[in-house]
């Protein structure tokens, strides 16, 4: 093993496996692994109860990846960060929480084609219970958006603008700057999906003009189960809790309750505290590699897989022609092979990819393909692994019974 | 048998060349099929005459060179016999697919015995049993207009 990049991965030691499916869910560094377990091995006990040492510490190790996501992401105040299980459950906050009680017959919500379906479903229920409309922004078949578009899809009744900084089928950024100040010229709160932008790109919610920022913990080399809303202060004061329970009251009597401040009135029942932990050692980590790293590496790789690619007959790739706007993300077909079969017949190369819709089916409808394959890398994975992928690649239309 | 070749000896020939695809003018049954785990679609025909023979059966729509190729050998298997025989069919193929058919079930599925080996495909089980979902459909939905 070569590649440095791999020495912290232990799942990835074995150079059989070709791992690109970190779109998905990315592999977690023996950093992480070792803080979750450290924490289990040393100081597990509920935080923010007890009054003795392993609960005060637990206290502490929880609260410090609060102070240290706000930092990642250029929150004010580490208050703004409340832990979720992931960017779903963030989404549905937002959506029950915010959008049920600020959102309303009349008003409009408006989304992107380009959007996971965790960021289209809350807003379809909210527009189905309020009764305020939905509007699409509309991409070019390379993930483009216009500025027409944008002015034209936020008309000034609407209330609430959420997109995704980074598209998780074909890798492009959206222009969330642009998106923002037309949302807030309207008078609407702006949400940004940062899933598939946080693994890849340093964060700043000030300068993305994001009211609501959501993230995942896994897909940034967290454990699962842990995820992250940020929202500013003012809104999240103003905002009826999401689950009512344990930790997140002053006081209660048998009728009536007063909830704690903010980020706890978000966060009710025993917290996910190892998982916040090994998010806080995920972004020292990611810290560590560097987003600069990071990018030319991603970069670099797709480059050559979208050359690779090119040189196959009845293989196509979707997006942009250009290698640095991909995120590592590229989505291809080959013409007579369902996506499926291409997965499972890479799937006796030991090589993992996702095939089907990627939870993105009215963005397959939009750009008129039914279902695609898709490799995702990250910096770990390197040019001997693209090689193996593209020799693989050629051979799939004759294991799948082609000729040529 | 490993997965290329389940390809190679059951599923490209089926995917490729089907003897059933296609549509029918007059069928006493339609029905759409839909995996929603890739959003493949599918259409079964069928004619049934008054002695509840399956005259005919085609299917149509587009999919994964499983769920095809499952169809194809599905409907190989039914043309001609009574829906009784092709419930049966049915119910022997979604026992093997579990891995609980006996042998006297697998003896019945002929042809689709060789799909036993998607059960070591579990990803794909959904593909497999999407035409035969459907056509179970059609049988138990429209038993009574021939009773």
């Amino acid at each position: 093993m070569t590649n440095v990049f791999k020495n912290d991965f232990e799942i990835l030691h074995d150079d059989k496996y070709i791992y690109f499916d970190n779109a998905a869910t990315t592999q977690r560094p023996r950093q992480v692994i070792n803080a979750v377990s450290e924490f289990y091995r040393t100081i597990n006990s509920n935080p923010l109860r007890g009054l003795y040492k392993w609960s005060v510490e637990s206290t502490q190790a929880y609260e410090n990846s609060r102070r240290k996501i706000a930092e990642f992401i250029g929150a004010k105040d580490a208050s703004e960060i409340i832990f979720t299980r992931n960017s779903t459950e963030s989404l549905n906050l937002i959506a029950y929480s915010w959008g049920l009680n600020n959102i309303k017959k009349g008003d409009n919500i408006t989304v992107t084609i380009l959007e996971h379906h965790s960021n289209l479903l809350p807003w379809q229920m909210v527009s189905k219970v309020t009764g305020a409309s939905l509007t699409y922004i509309e991409c070019s078949p390379d993930g483009e958006i216009s500025d027409e578009e944008i002015i034209s899809r936020i008309p000034s009744n609407t209330k609430l603008v959420s997109a995704a900084e980074v598209s998780n089928v074909l890798g492009v950024r959206l222009p969330i700057e642009k998106i923002s100040k037309r949302a807030h010229k309207v008078g609407a709160v702006m949400v940004v999906d940062g899933a598939q932008s946080a693994p890849h790109i340093p964060i700043d919610v000030k300068a993305l003009g994001a009211d609501f920022f959501v993230f995942s913990g896994h897909k940034i080399m967290a454990p699962m189960g842990i995820g992250v809303l940020y929202g500013k202060s003012e809104l999240l004061e103003a905002m009826p809790p999401f689950l009512h329970g344990g930790e997140m009251i002053e006081s209660v009597s048998r009728y009536d309750a007063v909830y704690a401040p903010v980020p706890e009135k978000f966060e009710a029942g025993t917290v996910n505290a190892a998982g916040a932990v090994g998010l806080a050692a995920a972004i020292d980590y990611i810290k560590s590699i560097g987003f600069d790293t990071i990018s030319q590496r991603e970069e670099n790789l797709c480059r050559l897989l979208i050359e690779g690619i090119k040189t196959i007959p009845y293989a196509e790739y979707y997006g942009s022609k250009s290698a640095e706007t991909h995120s590592g993300i590229v989505t291809f077909n080959i013409e007579g092979c369902h996506p499926h079969d291409v997965a499972s017949i890479l799937d006796t190369e030991n090589i993992c990819i996702r095939a089907g819709q990627h939870c993105a089916q009215p963005l397959h409808e939009h750009l008129g393909i039914p279902a695609s394959a898709r490799a995702s890398m990250y910096f770990y994975n390197d040019e001997s692994e693209v090689e193996r992928f593209i020799e693989a690649l050629k051979k799939v239309r004759s294991w799948l019974g082609y000729e040529h | 048998m490993n997965t290329k070749d389940i390809y190679r000896e059951i599923i490209n020939e089926h995917n490729l060349h089907p003897s059933h695809k296609g549509e029918i003018n007059d069928p006493s049954y339609e029905l759409d099929g839909v995996n929603p785990s890739c959003g493949d679609k599918i259409k079964l025909q069928f004619k049934i005459d008054e002695n509840g023979i399956i005259e005919d059966a085609v299917f149509s729509g587009s999919g994964c060179a499983v769920s095809q190729a499952s169809c194809d050998i599905m409907l190989d298997l039914v043309i001609g016999k009574t829906r009784d025989e092709a419930e049966k069919i049915t119910e022997a193929f979604m026992r093997m697919i579990k891995g609980e058919a006996s042998e006297e079930e697998l003896e019945i599925l002929e042809e689709a015995e060789a799909l036993a080996d998607i059960a070591h495909m579990p990803a794909r089980v959904k593909c497999a049993v999407l035409g035969w979902r459907t056509m179970e459909k059609i049988l138990k939905e429209n038993r009574r207009e021939t009773l």
